[in-house]
């Protein structure tokens, strides 16, 4: 069994993105979660900057509810600018 | 990387980086304001919710100031970057220390003041938002993307609107006119003051929070709303506006500018109501701020 704590990994890959998950690490606290991190996760320069977040802290959804969960936002199709005709030769709309 | 070194090379300044302290007070300016904004927009087209003529119309405005919240949020979570707090932030709103656009001070007095509002100050705002995509600040930055992502679906709302007014009865046509006559001025404004009289410009051009000035975009929506106009069959209200081959763009008439200041002052038709009722929401609110903390506090206690 690990006792160490797992961390979240969050990488930018340069400046002006945001960070991205790419995935987890066990460290026993954050310093060495980071050094690992940058070890395990940008040896070939992926990023600029770094995030890890302690696994437990993260709140995810439940898979099993997600028809339930995102269901509200699929029947409003006219959040879409497809929904609506354009008439023809209309610019910049 | 230095900060002067990052913006000479276009790159994005991001949170954790050193920065001037002015550019970090402009930024906090300017986002809380156009945070403010968002929220203070809600209210104009929230007053035809109740009154929207379909029930299509209606989900339709519902989803809209949605949005709008989302952007206000998107916004304040932004501002947070620099070191501020969303709770101080509001508390300079509602104190009449920080400022919102201009334009939510004017009354939606017709529905059709609905489809004005998605056409030309959702249209204005697109022009003045899409250039802040590539902002120097990096969470700014991303704020905008996804706003500008949703504001296309806002401005063909309000092109449907009054298309559909336009080409209804002669009293909706009129009332799609009316309508276009009232907004079409301070949609103008929103650009800000002239390019000669702007204070913040230049410094903002440098530091790549603006990337056009005023005068620059507002030319950009005339020449992209001239046509769109001719479409709906409707006139704007400006004799002067026609094609210069010269310039390659439209010719316009001059924007009333001391309307612009008085607004800003305070004077406009609604700036009082506005403000009362975002005060009144935020005193409102206060009971359902404190009954979830109690109940989260409740909870730990009970897992404890
Ligand atoms: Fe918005
Ligand atoms: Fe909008």
């Amino acid at each position: 069994m690990n006792a160490w704590p797992l961390w979240e990994v969050f990488v930018r890959s340069r400046r002006g993105l945001s960070h991205v998950h790419v995935g987890s690490l066990h460290a026993p606290d954050a310093e060495l979660a980071l050094r690992n991190a940058r070890d395990v996760y940008t040896r070939r320069q992926e990023g600029v900057s770094l995030w890890v977040v302690p696994s437990s802290s993260i709140v995810a959804s439940d898979p099993g509810e997600r028809d339930a969960f995102f269901d509200p936002a699929e029947d409003k199709v006219y959040r879409h600018p497809t929904f609506y005709d354009v008439p023809e030769g209309v610019e910049h709309l | 990387m230095h900060f002067e070194e990052l913006l000479a090379g276009d790159g994005r300044v991001e949170p954790r980086d050193e920065m001037p302290d002015a550019y970090r007070r402009t930024l906090v300016r300017q986002i809380a304001q156009h945070a403010h904004s968002e929220i203070i927009g809600m209210q104009p087209e929230g007053n035809w919710i109740s009154r929207a003529p379909s029930l299509r119309r209606k989900a339709i405005l519902m989803a809209k100031v949605q949005d709008e919240a989302g952007h206000g949020l998107y916004l304040y979570a932004a501002a947070e970057t620099l070191g501020v707090d969303r709770a101080d932030l509001l508390d300079q709103l509602h104190g009449g220390r920080q400022k919102y656009s201009s334009i939510f001070n004017y009354p939606t007095l017709t529905w059709a003041d609905v489809g004005a509002i998605g056409w030309l100050v959702d249209g204005a705002a697109i022009v003045n938002q899409v250039p802040l995509c590539r902002c120097s600040y990096g969470p700014y930055a991303r704020a905008m993307v996804r706003i500008c992502k949703e504001e296309s679906f806002h401005q063909r709302q309000g092109f449907e609107i009054l298309h559909t007014l336009a080409h209804g009865a002669p009293a909706q046509k009129a009332m799609a006119q009316d309508a276009v006559d009232r907004y079409w001025w301070p949609s103008l404004m929103m650009f800000g003051p002239p390019d000669d009289d702007s204070t913040h410009s230049a410094q903002s051009m440098a530091w790549g929070i603006k990337r056009f000035s005023n005068d620059d975009l507002r030319q950009r929506f005339v020449d992209m709303t001239v046509p769109q106009a001719e479409v709906l069959g409707l006139t704007l209200p400006d004799p002067e506006i026609r094609w210069n081959d010269e310039r390659g763009h439209y010719d316009f008439g001059a924007v009333d500018f001391t309307e612009l200041f008085e607004v800003i002052k305070g004077n406009g038709p609604c700036n009082r109501e506005r403000m009362a009722h975002r005060v009144a929401a935020h005193e409102d609110g206060a009971w359902v701020r404190e009954a979830a903390a109690a109940y989260s506090a409740k909870r730990a206690e009970a897992a404890a």
